[in-house]
């Protein structure tokens, strides 16, 4: 039985591009096909969590802090796929909410003395949440659908905006942004840069990853993939489209808004770019590099581009920045679906969503 | 009281008048085919109908209820269905998801988030696909199918949430003989509990399944009535033989 299953698996990963083709001659396969196939996804998880998991014991502490780092922009990179990938909404301006978050806390921090985890990260979850909300409101709850064109443009306005509304305001300290934010404590422990950082960062990354992956596999999930294929078609089934979207764009920031105070804590420092367009640019970078529509898409993607820009700006001082650029043209002009298409087929991808054999076992008696 | 009634409907599309007063009646568990030459306005009133387009004049009322200004959503919530001329499926989603998506449109959010009704649907869905010959194919994706089978699985789509009535436009668009047959085999059933609007070139196969007949030219109503009391009628075998 085991090496049937390995058979059927190699014959659907050797020809991945011709499978559709395939199963209009033999009924008795895609079934099975897909079951051998979904396997990929699973694996490709629990390797980058087991690698999560062993990194700062093998790394040195400079390293850790700056893998803590990375760590915290691949929660951020969930929060854009979740929109973008999922909904088919173009956030250009998701730094917005994790901007927004993170100085919501560094003022918490600097002016009420609250340092609290129990309150800052709530907090600045919050502030996701609500601009967010505010944000997606005015964009998608129009009275007529909004145009791809107008969320992309409205959201990167107001990343924008926000960028120099924090350049501009002396109380949010300017060009400079707030720096030497106090430590997230807990009880009297001060939580500081460093493994302890490094593992509760990736603790809440498991979480929220799990939650993303129990809402896309959920019949919400199959909801948000007629939404992302053809908007207008579930309408016409009697689908609130646009509260859909003003679902899942609220949910992305609230992630954001996560994201952003983690972040605000370990830097230690605000600085107006965390609202701001570079973010924003930077997070779609991360999701179309890893391979959107998929959650650990983006978490490869961002642990990818910050690693590799890490070692190119550490050997090729220079030039990096066009090394870097020309190797995310390489990949977004010959691997549209990104990085992870190397190893996932398209039906994996999408996957399905009827019952799953646990629920079915459960109903029949 | 008819089940669907538009009256007096005008779209105006900047300088070109596509509707001028047109009307349409459909009664309970009515087949209803609406023909008429290429431009007669009979997509446009059927885009009126289903909310796709807003009538600049007019008035659309269905299940005793003004529906003339209500969204898609809200007419497909009403129990109003259509088929798009231009096939519609989810190519990337396997037929399974494609009929789930369409049965589970009504399901409340929590429901949505907590994968609640799937397990109720599932032999609803299964039922949709046998009752389309399309059961051997649940689990390919959509973009895998003939076209014509494409076509039943977009009418079994818009079946699928039960509606009172289901607006088909072209429904065998593209098809070979042998499945606009079936196609009107497949459509017999469901007269049972849902009426029908059609709109469609095959006259031959409206005349096998409709039971009433609207004929519009040039944005107006010409006749309305029985398919008996159509052929009868000289002006439409005028408009036919003119533009044959």
């Amino acid at each position: 039985m085991g090496a049937a299953k390995q058979a059927l698996r190699a014959t659907a990963s050797q020809a991945p591009g011709v499978s559709m083709a395939d199963n209009g001659l033999d009924r008795a396969l895609p079934a099975q096909q897909a079951a051998a196939g979904r396997k990929v996804l699973p694996i490709v998880e629990g390797a980058v969590l087991i690698t999560a998991l062993i990194l700062p014991l093998v790394l040195q502490d400079y390293l850790t802090v700056f893998a803590t780092r990375v760590i915290i922009l691949a929660l951020f990179a969930l929060s854009f796929d979740l929109v973008w990938g999922y909904a088919g909404i173009m956030s250009f301006g998701q730094a917005l909410f994790f901007g927004s978050a993170g100085y919501g806390v560094a003022l918490m921090a600097r002016d009420l003395k609250i340092t609290s985890i129990f309150l800052v990260l709530p907090a600045g979850t919050l502030i996701g949440l609500a601009t967010s909300l505010l944000l997606g409101g005015f964009l998608l709850l129009g009275r007529h659908p909004s145009s791809v064109i107008f969320v992309a443009l409205g959201t990167l306005t107001g990343s924008y905006a926000a960028d120099r509304l924090a350049r501009g305001w002396y109380y949010l300290g300017g060009q400079n942004g707030i720096p030497s934010i106090p430590s997230m404590s807990l009880g009297s422990y001060d939580i500081t840069e460093g493994p302890v950082y490094y593992y509760f960062a990736l603790g809440i990354l498991v979480v929220v990853y799990l939650l993303c992956r129990f809402l896309v596999r959920s019949q919400f999930g199959l909801a948000l993939a007629g939404l992302r294929e053809n908007e207008q078609r579930i309408a016409f089934f009697g689908y609130k489209a646009q509260h859909l979207k003003a679902i899942v764009f609220a949910a992305g920031g609230t992630i954001a808004g996560l994201a952003g105070s983690l972040y605000a804590f370990h830097e230690g420092f605000v600085w107006p770019n965390m609202v701001g367009v570079v973010i924003s640019t930077q997070v779609v970078l991360y999701v179309l590099f890893g391979g959107s529509g998929t959650l650990i898409g983006a978490v490869i993607g961002a642990v990818i581009i910050e690693g590799v820009s890490f070692w190119l700006s550490d050997n090729y001082r220079d030039i990096w920045p066009i090394l870097l650029g020309v190797l995310l043209l390489l990949v977004i002009l010959f691997r549209p679906l990104g990085l992870i298409s190397f190893v996932l087929g398209e039906r994996e991808r999408v996957g399905s969503f009827g019952v799953t054999r646990k629920e079915k076992r459960n109903a029949a008696p | 009281m008819p089940l669907l009634e538009a009256t007096g409907i005008v779209k105006v599309f900047g300088k070109l008048t596509a509707l001028d007063g047109a009307a349409l009646t459909v009664g309970e568990n009515e087949f209803h085919g609406l023909i008429g030459p290429n431009g007669s306005g009979k997509s446009t009133l059927m885009k009126c109908v289903a909310g796709a387009e807003m009538p600049t004049q007019g008035k659309v009322s269905f299940v005793n209820r003004d529906i003339t200004l209500l969204s898609p959503t809200e007419r497909a919530r009403a129990g109003m269905s259509l088929k798009f001329q231009i096939t519609s499926v989810l190519p990337t989603l396997t037929l399974y998801d494609n009929i789930l998506l369409a049965l589970q449109a009504q399901s409340s959010l929590f429901d949505l988030v907590f994968s609640r009704t799937r397990g109720v649907l599932h032999d609803q869905v299964m039922r949709m696909l046998s009752q389309f010959r399309l059961a051997d194919h649940a689990h390919d994706a959509a973009a895998a199918l003939s076209h014509g089978q494409q076509q039943w699985l977009e009418i079994a789509m818009a079946l699928a949430a039960k509606p009172r009535l289901l607006l088909l436009d072209e429904p065998t668009g593209g098809m070979s003989l042998e499945e606009r047959r079936v196609t009107g085999e497949l459509l017999q059933p469901i007269k049972q509990h849902c009426s029908l609007v059609i709109v469609e070139h095959d006259l031959d196969f409206i005349r096998d399944i409709c039971d009433r007949l609207t004929v519009i030219d040039q944005g107006r109503v010409l006749a309305s009535g029985t398919v008996a009391e159509i052929q009868a009628n000289k002006s439409v075998q005028e408009i036919y033989l003119r533009r044959a």
